[in-house]
């Protein structure tokens, strides 16, 4: 009995840490998202083309400029970000007063054009994209399992970033005024306070974060136009199980899915990719505003 | 939907404007009825210089799109998981035609009865909850509905339910030529759009819109609204059951396309170009965006972009829809 | 009369075009000027865009071009689409095309779900339908037809080429990856026969849904079973991520094989040869496989975006060529007049080509090749670019497919 235990134990634990690591991108890319939707009330559908964006601008800096990877972590988001700072000046800037419909399917168009953009350039297969060499080489052993230094480093990578977007959000001055914005904007702006740069920067933040996290998955996913529709929808459950613009929920429910996501890959792996969707209808009608949602 | 808000407060005075050849007992008005007799011509003469396949497969997203509309037009529900309606309906009339050797006109009445079945247990869980809770619970269901489609042996996997034979209409007349069967389309068509114009002015439909536009006051007025809301949720699923089973006819194939999330999305996409809440506008939609696919299909991989550009385009320069702009300029409600 | 005196304008216009254009239209009026339409109906905005895509439209065009049936006064003409992976798009695309753009000929077509639905619609209206990138053998089975040649490779050639040869060489225990869907399972299926036929065994199986990300939870179960082989079952951007992922946790540093079950070249080129390197897979066309093999990739590799071919567009190329020899044999009139009719005659010919060789097609629509396995090979061992496959084995023609009689086709009386 003790025996069948351990030795579930021992198949169950490997995954366990293999699910944190896909956590560590549920949790980015739906911090960027609750961030965009906290303070700017859009959803944000391209969101998966500005993750696919940072994942090919790293691509392109290593094989056309001959930028590493270290350096292209800092700078891809920041060429994303500049990219999404256009977006919210031209576009969805002229949205804000709408319902949230017009947000969705605006982002959504443009997740379209960007992604047929890059197939139209890049091809449908992908490219490859190596980890840097410090990271690479062979697993660490971990006692229980062995598990490559960089998946490592993206669950470090990732708890790190999201500790600072909450530290900068709830701890500093810059945090509060953007959350007093999104209370009363136009309060904020009487005080003095330039509120639409405010709001831009807020976006081509949450988009930076993708681009951030696009350039985490490029080493061990395929780099390939489509990498960041198959994972939005996933994603967007992910915001919503933890409570819409709630910063510590999407961290701590995409940690949690991903965990979730691991075991049943072992125990029914044909529907790992539908038990989210299972939570998140459960989790939605226990607790209408998400788990860390203020309804 | 500021927007459906506004010209909605403009409706009763335009509503008083008298009808057309009596056409105003379905509810039309003046501007409508105009309209109406448009579409039926469209219809009439259509297949004549149209490719009827073609047209076929318009109807049945057309359909579809007025069976979204009348949730999200007329209830303010914004559903994202239409397609398990549209996507079972399909399958189940596909089953139904080619394994059990069901006539057509049966065969699409049980795309309809599963779109029902689905609709009440997906909308008794699902009106609980309001705006974007309400669309992602039946995302999530959907996305059940999806796997499901997915491992049950009878729907075939990615390969879909292939083959499947039109039949003869009520046992008699033979549906293979495409000529023929476009009629029976356009009849299903017409019927379940005249039913939703029905119903939306009806007195049923009328309490619909009081709770789209303040539900707690609907409810103070003694309005039991969670059933309106369900039936109109039930009405809306059966009639997608019927435009999917409809389609798997037309192809003669039913295929995980149309259970995906991704189905999900179009139908809103048709509902909004054409126009949210407005009565030719998802019709109007639905043709745009079932003609794009079509003869995009030639620039090979810029269908994508286009479609991409055209949303945007839609969003930014003409939220109100294909129809609600006209009617704007018309000062007309289409 | 209105008609009249416009085609008696064009003529006029024609006339006066006649001496800047030179002996073009010259040569194309002397002819009785019969004109075929071969539509190339595939994924030009998908994830099949890569094998398919413009690739395929260059081959066919490629194709026309060596028949030199122009200069025996057939015009061929070529128009593509984008089925964008949807069944009902697919279909009415095929539809109108046949009922009314008069093409003759549909080639290519990805995805089973579409190339089942444009098998049924071109022997309904008795035209030709040449799939390449399709591998359900459905089209060679249950629904096989009088109007159907099913090219390049399918499930049962893949599963018979890697599973058998692998055990020969050592790998008899086997784990397999594989996506939850139709494709996937028929592979996962006949592999399994073809491993345990040859004294192999199974040792477990994991079913990840469709397009998934993350693969390292499989990968750690094959690695848990200590099989020798681990098959993948799946296709396109899951077997980019299966393998790179297995490259990253070290799967083959203590031995074990992979064995992709369908991969093309643009699969190799797009995850590198460091992760791909010592990778294991079936194809039935490899451009540098031979003279002819590199002579046709010459040709055509200008026209293709800077892709080599890979053998789905081989299989459009070889199909088109092939039916143009029929044409020219049977004259294009009636070969345009019955689908049906022309395929019977291309199964009756013997088939040669650049890409596949000698080989012919079978009485159910099966094009008989041989099949080759290949080993992907080290960065060191590439000498330039594109340079990724020796060949370990080959799997003769007789012996690479379904045999007719187990496939169930109902052209087949036995």
């Amino acid at each position: 009995m003790l025996e069948d235990l351990l030795f579930q134990l021992e198949l169950g634990l490997p995954q366990v840490v293999l699910g944190l690591v896909n956590g560590a991108f549920y949790a980015l890319l739906s911090l960027g998202l609750a961030v965009i939707f906290g303070m700017l009330n859009v959803i944000n559908f391209a969101h998966g083309a500005q993750f696919m964006m940072g994942a090919f601008v790293a691509w392109m800096m290593l094989n056309w400029l001959g930028i590493g990877y270290w350096p292209a972590l800092v700078l891809a988001p920041l060429v994303v970000g500049a990219f999404g700072v256009v977006l919210e000046k031209t576009m969805i800037s002229r949205l804000y007063k709408l319902d949230h419909l017009y947000g969705l399917l605006l982002t959504f168009g443009i997740a379209l054009i960007i992604e047929g953009l890059f197939r139209n350039q890049f091809g449908s297969s992908g490219m490859p994209y190596s980890p840097p060499e410090i990271l690479s080489g062979p697993p660490v052993d971990l006692g229980f399992m062995f598990l490559p230094k960089y998946r490592l480093w993206v669950v470090v990578a990732a708890l790190v970033m999201s500790l600072v977007t909450w530290l900068v959000i709830e701890k500093t001055r810059l945090g509060a005024y953007l959350r007093a914005a999104t209370e009363n904007a136009a309060l904020v702006q009487a005080f003095g306070v330039n509120v639409p740069r405010m709001v831009t920067l807020t976006y081509a933040a949450g988009v930076a974060l993708a681009a951030f996290a696009g350039v985490l998955a490029a080493p061990i996913y395929s780099v390939n136009p489509q990498m960041g529709s198959s994972l939005i929808i996933v994603v967007f459950a992910v915001v919503v199980i933890g409570g819409m613009g709630s910063i510590l929920g999407s961290v701590v429910t995409g940690f949690g899915l991903g965990l979730v996501e691991g075991l049943t890959k072992v125990f029914y792996p044909e529907a790992s990719s539908t038990v989210i969707f299972v939570i998140m209808a459960i989790v939605l009608l226990a607790r209408p505003a998400g788990l860390f949602g203020r309804a | 939907m500021a927007a459906g808000h506004a010209s909605v407060a403009a409706l009763p005075a335009l509503h008083e404007t008298p009808g057309l050849l009596g056409l105003s007992a379905l509810g039309f008005n003046r501007a409508q009825s105009i309209a109406f007799l448009a579409l039926l011509a469209a219809l009439i003469v259509g297949p004549f210089f149209l490719y009827p396949v073609f047209l076929m497969k318009l109807l049945c997203f057309a359909l579809f799109a007025c069976a979204f509309n009348l949730l999200i037009g007329y209830v303010g529900l914004l559903s994202f998981g239409h397609a398990m309606f549209f996507g079972m309906g399909g399958y189940v009339t596909a089953h139904a035609a080619k394994v059990w050797g069901f006539t057509p006109e049966l065969a699409i009445l049980s795309g309809g009865a599963i779109g029902a079945a689905l609709g009440v247990v997906a909308g008794w869980i699902a009106i609980r909850r309001q705006g974007i809770y309400f669309a992602m619970i039946t995302l999530a269901l959907a996305q059940m509905i999806f796997f499901v489609c997915l491992q049950a042996p009878f729907t075939g996997g990615e390969d879909g339910i292939q083959r499947v034979p039109r039949g003869h209409l009520f046992g008699i007349i033979d549906l293979s030529r495409d000529m023929s069967f476009y009629w029976v389309v356009a009849a299903v068509f017409l019927a379940g759009f005249l039913l939703i114009n029905r119903i939306v002015h009806s007195p049923f439909g009328q309490v619909l819109k009081a709770i789209r536009e303040n539900e707690p006051r609907a409810i103070s007025l003694g309005y039991r609204t969670d059933d309106y809301k369900l039936v109109a949720f039930t009405l809306s699923a059966t009639l997608a059951g019927i435009a999917g089973g409809t389609k798997a006819l037309v192809f003669g194939i039913a295929t995980l396309t149309d259970v995906y999330w991704a189905m999900s999305g179009e139908v809103v996409l048709m509902t909004l170009v054409g126009g949210l809440g407005t009565v030719f506008g998802p019709a109007m939609g639905a043709a745009v965006i079932v003609t794009m696919q079509n003869y995009l299909a030639e620039f090979g991989a810029w269908v994508t972009v286009i479609q991409g550009v055209i949303f945007v385009a839609c969003v930014l320069a003409f939220r109100a829809g294909v129809i609600g702009e006209l009617g704007r300029v018309l000062k007309v409600r289409l | 009369m209105a008609q009249d005196r416009r085609s008696l304008l064009k003529g006029a216009a024609a006339a006066a075009l006649v001496p800047a254009l030179g002996a073009i239209p010259a040569r194309a009026r002397a002819q009785g000027s019969t004109t075929l339409k071969i539509g190339v109906l595939n994924d030009q905005s998908g994830v099949y865009r890569d094998v398919s895509g413009p690739g395929s439209v260059a081959c066919v065009r490629q194709a026309i071009q060596d028949s030199g049936i122009a200069a025996k006064g057939v015009n061929v003409e070529v128009v593509f689409a984008d089925h964008q992976n949807k069944a009902d798009v697919g279909s009415t695309i095929a539809r109108q095309w046949i009922d009314r753009d008069g093409v003759d000929v549909i080639v290519d077509v990805p995805n089973s779900a579409v190339a089942l639905a444009v098998n049924a619609i071109v022997r309904e209206k008795n035209k030709a339908y040449f799939n390449s990138t399709g591998a359900t053998t459905d089209l060679t089975g249950a629904q096989c037809s009088p109007n159907t040649v099913h090219w390049t490779y399918d499930t049962y050639m893949l599963a018979k080429s890697t599973g058998g040869a692998m055990v020969k060489t050592g790998g008899d225990s086997w784990f397999f990856i594989t996506a939850d869907y139709a494709f996937g399972h028929a592979l996962e299926r006949d592999t399994t026969g073809f491993v345990t036929g040859a004294g192999g065994k199974v040792l477990g199986s994991v079913r990840h849904p469709l397009q998934s990300t993350d693969f390292s939870s499989y990968l750690l179960q094959a690695q848990q079973s200590r099989a020798k082989v681990i098959g993948l079952a799946n296709a396109g951007t899951d077997t980019i991520n299966s393998v790179k992922q297995a490259a990253e946790f070290g799967v083959t540093r203590r031995g074990t094989k992979i064995a992709v079950l369908l991969m093309f070249i643009n699969d190799v080129h797009s995850l590198g040869l460091k992760a791909a390197q010592g990778l294991v897979c079936t194809e039935s066309f490899y451009w540098d496989l031979n003279e002819r093999t590199r002579a046709f990739t010459n040709r055509v590799k200008g026209n293709m975006g800077g892709q080599y071919p890979a053998m789905s567009h081989a299989g459009c190329y070889a199909s088109v060529l092939h039916y143009l020899k029929a044409v020219a044999d049977m004259g294009a009139p009636a070969a345009k007049a019955s689908g049906a009719e022309a395929v019977a005659r291309m199964k009756a010919m013997p088939t040669d080509d650049d890409c596949f060789g000698a080989g012919q097609i079978r009485a159910d629509g099966r094009k008989l090749h041989p099949a080759y396995l290949f080993e992907v090979k080290t960065p060191e061992e590439s000498k330039g670019a594109w340079d990724y496959y020796k060949l370990l084995q080959t799997t003769a023609a007789d012996e690479a497919w379904r045999p007719l009689a187990q496939g169930g086709c109902s052209l087949i009386r036995t």
